[in-house]
């Protein structure tokens, strides 16, 4: 799970990492009271999950109430790069000496935690690695034992002089960040020295692990405050794991490895999924049935392919499921079904037997999607 | 001798005495592997169909000899299960439980380094030697005895391809199901190796995704330490940046982790990919 950077910067400030003066706005009103309460000059920033708000207009200084407004509306009513907008987040503006880049993240390569400095604020940290490598620190966090006081210090080392107490302390606390909110990534960019000495965080990423929600129920929370897609929010509250696409072919199947299989071979069979649906080991009458609804109820679908190979689950109760699913939903499109591994057989049978207008069996995975993609053309 | 288990392998499961414990834990010895112990705290004296339940694992493993835990118990008990395989001496803990924290994962990590213990998962399906053992959740029915090793990332894309490869008449070593999570134990490049110097394993299959980049080091590694023939499908080319694909570890994030990059960093190093599960068989099917 992602915060947005205003709920970041309120788990920052709640971990004594300084942030700016900063208050959200959900109107153009509100934003212009909110410059005034911060002096009268402010920046307004969109709060949306994608980076490159700086270069593509999501950030604006302002300095009055009235440019406030209209920044605000800007971007509440136009949104930003196709995302829907219902936030801005109006900070005090600040004198910045000099910009940095500080992160820790999740290493799945060493299976540890790597912490990261670079004196080359707001630029692409995968750039400064290839092209600046001197500027940045690394140094690896052994969850055992935490970030130690000469780790902090050498990481904030190669920044000037002024900025190296402060870092160090700014470095350290984002540790303990991220062992209390089990954070898998927290990332600053950039990091500021301001006029005044201070080191200020301007930005702020979290992620939080899914896997930990269950122990961290503030921030579980705070999910429910996402604007998130009305399907996608319909799916996660079945339990299913969902990701909306862009194509026409619908796609249901049994296991994440699969499910991406399926996209890429429909994809090869010029198709385009729809969706990524993971119906995990279960595959009962009442999961197809809330699968398939969640699937139809995007008009882009033009025929839907399910994927099943059975391992644990037994294709015929598959086959059950899917019928009993076409009594609760009605079917708008074909739906294409391959079944393959334990009980195929019967499965398969119980499909042909039950002869519904809508389904259309195929025996093998690639045949299925080659169909899949071929009716979503001609339907 | 195939790598990991084979028909000497003898198990203790934790976890026994819950819905999914029991139910393959019973398959498992259905299909001939020695299940010889359950752990429940609290449960000790009991039995599921004969097989012993125990409080702790220590005491499972000195009254039966197991040296191979399989691990059901809830995701937030996980790695407290893990530890206590671990210190209880098992050569080998295959942890199924999905969901378990990645912190709880990485201090896990940092703990069996040294220690003799190989941990495979947690979220995955187990590892199977076809006709000698079976420990986790992978159907036996799918396998058959041959020479074929095979390593994944995934449960039921694993299933379709071994399926396929035993449609043609391609037997497996061993199968391993690594898991999807973004900190795990054995990993592609330590299968690799096992099969590399398993005299009964001749050909290679590995099976990734998209995330992280351990396809691409298993590369690498291929190309320096690997000769017998490896043969890879990479499965997420349609997944978008910054989506979870079901799997925790499934994500591409910025320019890294993308099925094209590992697909081409496999083929550099004169690995071939299938571009299906279908063609990745044929592939098998005219080296072999």
């Amino acid at each position: 799970m992602d915060l947005y950077e205003h709920q970041g910067k309120e788990l920052f400030a709640k971990h004594h990492i300084p942030v700016p003066q900063g208050i959200v706005a959900t109107s153009p009103e509100e934003a212009a009271k909110a410059n005034d309460q911060l002096g009268g000059r402010s920046v307004v920033k969109v709060q949306v999950q994608i980076g490159g708000r700086g270069k593509g207009g999501g950030i604006k200084l302002v300095s009055s109430a009235s440019e406030a407004a209209e920044a605000a509306r800007v971007m509440l009513e136009g949104g930003f790069k196709d995302m829907k907008v219902i936030r801005v987040l109006v900070e005090e503006q600040l004198p910045i000496a000099a910009e940095f880049y500080m992160a820790i993240t999740l290493d799945r390569t060493s299976g540890d935690y790597l912490a990261m400095v670079s004196s080359e604020g707001g630029m692409d940290i995968e750039e400064v690695a290839a092209t600046k490598p001197d500027a940045l620190r690394r140094r690896h966090i052994d969850p055992m034992l935490g970030m130690q006081s000469y780790q902090a210090r050498f990481l904030a080392g190669g920044l000037p002089e002024d900025a190296r107490g402060p870092a160090a302390e700014v470095v350290q606390k984002l540790w303990g960040l991220m062992e209390d909110s089990d954070a898998t990534l927290v990332e600053i960019n950039p990091l500021v020295l301001l006029e005044d000495g201070r080191v200020v965080a301007l930005d702020a990423k979290v992620t939080v692990d899914d896997s930990a929600l269950y122990r961290q129920a503030e921030l579980a929370e705070l999910a429910n405050v996402f604007p998130i897609d009305p399907t996608e929010a319909r799916a996660k509250r079945e339990g299913l794991q969902y990701v909306k696409l862009d194509g026409s072919v619908g796609i249901i199947g049994n296991g994440a490895g699969l499910v991406m299989s399926t996209l890429d071979v429909v994809a090869q069979a010029g198709g385009k999924a729809a969706n990524f649906l993971d119906i995990g080991g279960g595959a009962s009458a009442g999961l197809m049935a809330t699968s398939l609804e969640v699937i139809l109820s995007d008009p882009a679908v033009r025929s839907v392919l399910i994927n099943v190979f059975g391992g644990i689950t037994r294709c015929d109760l598959v086959a059950k499921g899917i019928l009993e699913a076409l009594e609760r939903v009605e079917a708008r499109v074909p739906l294409v079904v391959r079944l393959d591994g334990t009980n195929a057989e019967e499965g398969r049978r119980i499909l042909s037997d039950a002869a519904h207008p809508r389904i259309v069996p195929k025996p093998t995975m690639l045949e299925a999607a080659a169909e899949a993609a071929r009716l979503a053309e001609v339907s | 001798m195939a790598v990991l288990i084979d028909e000497t392998t003898k198990v203790v499961v934790q976890g026994l005495t819950g819905k999914e414990g029991s139910f393959h834990a019973l398959r498992n010895r259905a299909y001939g592997t020695n299940v010889v112990a359950g752990v429940t705290p609290g449960k000790a004296g009991l039995d599921v169909e004969g097989i012993p339940v125990f409080d702790n694992v220590a005491s499972a493993v000195a009254e039966t000899g197991a040296d191979t835990s399989l691990i059901f118990v809830p995701a937030r008990f996980a790695a407290d299960a893990i530890l206590e395989a671990t210190e209880s001496g098992v050569a080998l803990a295959v942890c199924i439980t999905e969901g378990v924290p990645a912190a709880d994962m990485a201090r896990v990590h940092s703990y069996l380094e040294g220690k003799h213990t190989t941990l495979v998962g947690p979220n995955c399906p187990g590892l199977i030697s076809p006709g000698k053992a079976n420990v986790g959740i992978i159907p036996g029915e799918i396998c058959t005895p041959g020479r074929l090793g095979l390593v994944s990332r995934s449960g039921t894309l694993t299933y379709q391809i071994v399926h396929e490869l035993t449609q043609l008449g391609i037997g497996q070593s061993t199968c391993i199901g690594i898991g999807g999570d973004p900190v795990h134990g054995v990993d592609h490049i330590d299968a690799l190796r096992m099969f590399q110097d398993d005299d009964e394993t001749d050909t290679i299959v590995l099976i990734g995704e998209i995330g992280g980049d351990a396809e691409e080091r298993a590369a690498a590694y291929a190309a320096e330490n690997v000769t017998k023939p490896v043969i890879a499908y990479i499965a997420g080319f349609e997944a978008p940046p910054g989506k979870r694909m079901g799997h925790a570890g499934a994500i591409v994030t910025g320019s890294s982790g993308t099925a094209a990059a590992k697909a081409e960093a496999l083929e550099a190093a004169g690995v071939r990919v299938g571009k299906t599960p279908t063609e990745v068989a044929q592939i098998v099917q005219a080296v072999v």
